[in-house]
């Protein structure tokens, strides 16, 4: 089975997050990259896929230079090779960009199975996933936390508002993982090492045939009108409990009409 | 004025709160006309969403919408962009909701704005990014504005609409039958409403302790008619079910009141809950950074101020 998993670096949710005051896009620089948490539990799913069925499992990332961070921890984790969509012309594709930029490479590198991440942490959109079953045709298998392959039938538990579905669909076919699907594997050291061997080949958009009037800032769908910091919340007030804790705060909930 | 659709959000055939909040920000901004996926469609349904101001009410209420995944609500969407020339299209930012609004976008060549908060004239979503660290305006250049809006963003308000009905046939397409659910699977639920829906959410965290002391965060829940929530480190230490998450990996809240129960407040967790309107917390810690958020915060140790809140919120009611 031919397995591109998509991986994508996010700036880490645990240091200062901002927008550039320039193009009002994310800024990169200012925050350390590391790999978005759910496309952790994409690569581990794609490998405990190959190793059930065989196959290749393949690293698709869309991002400037500094992703190869990200790549290099996918393939320590197991992944075989990599593919790199970098081009400055995607700098400030918005999600149907994105989307249609990522099907293209998908379409050129060609799969059984795409497997994402349900979100990611920085845009949060979750719409990637859709997108790329829509723009490639293939059945749509989102937001699964338990995937089973046999033969050509890929089956999926995806998950609901009152509990989940159980979906059926023949491969190729895109899917998504939530979070509680299994426990990604740490890269061994073993791992680690291998990783700087393997393949990764970069693509610029014309390798990919992207039309550049379809994706970067210029082509998106959707732009940033303005940006502002929240202002911070106005203080509130702190008691300490001097065993009428729970009474006060039914005061506050009761001079707010909450009770 | 132009036409706005709304997509339905109903269980057991009742309409969702937030389809009426959504009918309410389309008024404001044109005549909403609500689109009924699926079946389950009652005269007290075309009612209830008359009552809210639906001026047209398309009802597509074959089985086949909701026997595949996703596709067939967005191919249907499709169809009445196409037909009805639609100002925009306000779904639901839950989860499903955004992947209706992701494959809309590709079929009609528009842009999509996700998880907005509030829409104003010109279509311009206020975004709320980053753990709550940012706030944006947003807007789609290209096609219909397709919009996802989360669920509290605005009060339902009725004002009635003419309610029209028509009914519509869509005739899905191979790809939209590609993804078959066979088999639906309800999880325990009881009388509590839905997370991402409630007005009220209780969550508990690490200091809740275990599995059983999640009775106290249920318990008050129960005394407001409130949703529970759990922190992440509750869920990974399997005291709570994990699709009660809230955070960034979880599910996002936006309620009127959010209230913390030991919980520390680390921006994983505000990510999920800092565009609640009211914040209160219960923590031991007085340096938990949940206090910077909360409007009114006890600290105390939540196994003494919980049961006595509950106890008080019953006394007053």
């Amino acid at each position: 089975m031919n397995i591109v998993v998509c991986v994508k670096q996010v700036p880490d949710t645990a240091t200062e997050r901002k927008l550039r005051s320039d193009d009002k896009t994310l800024d990169r620089d200012a925050a350390d990259g590391v790999v978005n948490e759910l496309c952790e539990y994409a690569v581990e799913e794609a490998l405990k896929l190959k190793e059930a069925h065989g196959g290749e499992v393949t690293v698709l990332t869309m991002g400037p230079g500094k992703a190869t961070d990200t790549i290099r921890k996918a393939l320590a984790m197991g992944a075989d090779k990599a593919v790199h969509l970098s081009d400055d012309a995607l700098h400030g594709s918005d999600a149907l960009s994105t989307s249609y930029a990522m099907a293209q490479t998908l379409k050129k590198i060609g799969f059984d199975l795409v497997v994402l991440g349900a979100e990611s942490t920085d845009a949060r959109t979750g719409v990637l996933a859709a997108m790329l079953a829509e723009r490639l045709g293939v059945p749509q298998l989102t937001l699964a936390n338990k995937v089973d392959v046999s033969g050509s039938s890929i089956a999926v538990q995806r998950i609901t508002d009152y509990g989940f579905d159980k979906v059926e669909a023949t491969l190729p076919a895109v899917v998504s993982v939530v979070e509680k699907i299994n426990e990604p594997r740490y890269p061994s050291f073993k791992g680690i090492m291998a990783a700087k061997k393997k393949p990764v080949e970069t693509l610029a958009i014309g390798d990919a045939e992207i039309d550049g009037a379809q994706v970067g800032l210029g082509a998106a769908w959707t732009e940033v009108v303005d940006f502002a910091a929240a202002p911070p919340r106005a203080a509130g007030t702190i008691v300490k409990d001097e065993g009428d804790g729970g009474a006060k705060l039914a005061d506050f909930l009761a001079s707010k009409k909450f009770i | 004025m132009s036409e706005i659709l709304v997509l339905v959000e109903h269980v057991d055939g009742e309409v969702k709160k937030v389809t009426l909040e959504l009918l309410t920000l389309a008024r404001s901004l044109g005549t909403p006309a609500a689109v009924w996926a699926g079946p389950g469609h009652s005269a007290a349904a075309s009612a209830k969403l008359a009552e809210y101001g639906a001026d047209k009410i398309y009802v597509a209420d074959s089985a086949d919408i909701v026997d595949y995944v996703v596709a067939p609500k967005a191919e249907l969407l499709a169809q009445l962009v196409s037909s009805a020339s639609p100002a925009a299209v306000l779904v639901a930012a839950t989860a499903e909701g955004k992947e209706i609004a992701g494959r809309l976008a590709v079929k009609t060549d528009s842009g999509v704005i996700t998880d907005a908060v509030g829409l104003g004239e010109g279509f311009i979503a206020d975004q709320s990014i980053f753990g709550g660290g940012v706030n944006v305006h947003s807007r789609v250049t290209k096609g219909t504005p397709i919009v996802a809006v989360r669920p509290n963003s605005t009060a339902p308000v009725a004002s009635a609409g003419a309610g029209t009905e028509e009914q519509v046939s869509v005739s899905l397409s191979d790809a939209a039958r590609a993804a078959k659910i066979v088999d639906r699977v309800k999880q325990e639920k009881g009388a509590r409403p839905e997370l991402t829906e409630a007005a009220i959410v209780v969550s508990g965290g690490r200091g809740v302790g275990s599995a059983e002391n999640f009775s106290v965060i249920e318990g008050l829940a129960d005394s407001l008619g409130a949703a529970v929530g759990a922190s992440r480190a509750a869920t990974d230490a399997g005291w709570y079910p994990h699709q009660f998450q809230v955070g960034q990996t979880g599910k996002t809240v936006s309620p009127q009141l959010y209230i913390a129960a030991g919980i520390s407040g680390a921006i994983q967790h505000r990510a999920g809950m800092q565009t609640a309107k009211t914040i209160v917390a219960v923590n031991k810690d007085p340096e938990a950074p949940i206090f910077e958020l909360a409007d009114y915060g006890v600290v105390g140790d939540l196994h003494q101020v919980v049961p006595q809140l509950t106890d008080e919120v019953t006394k007053r009611k």
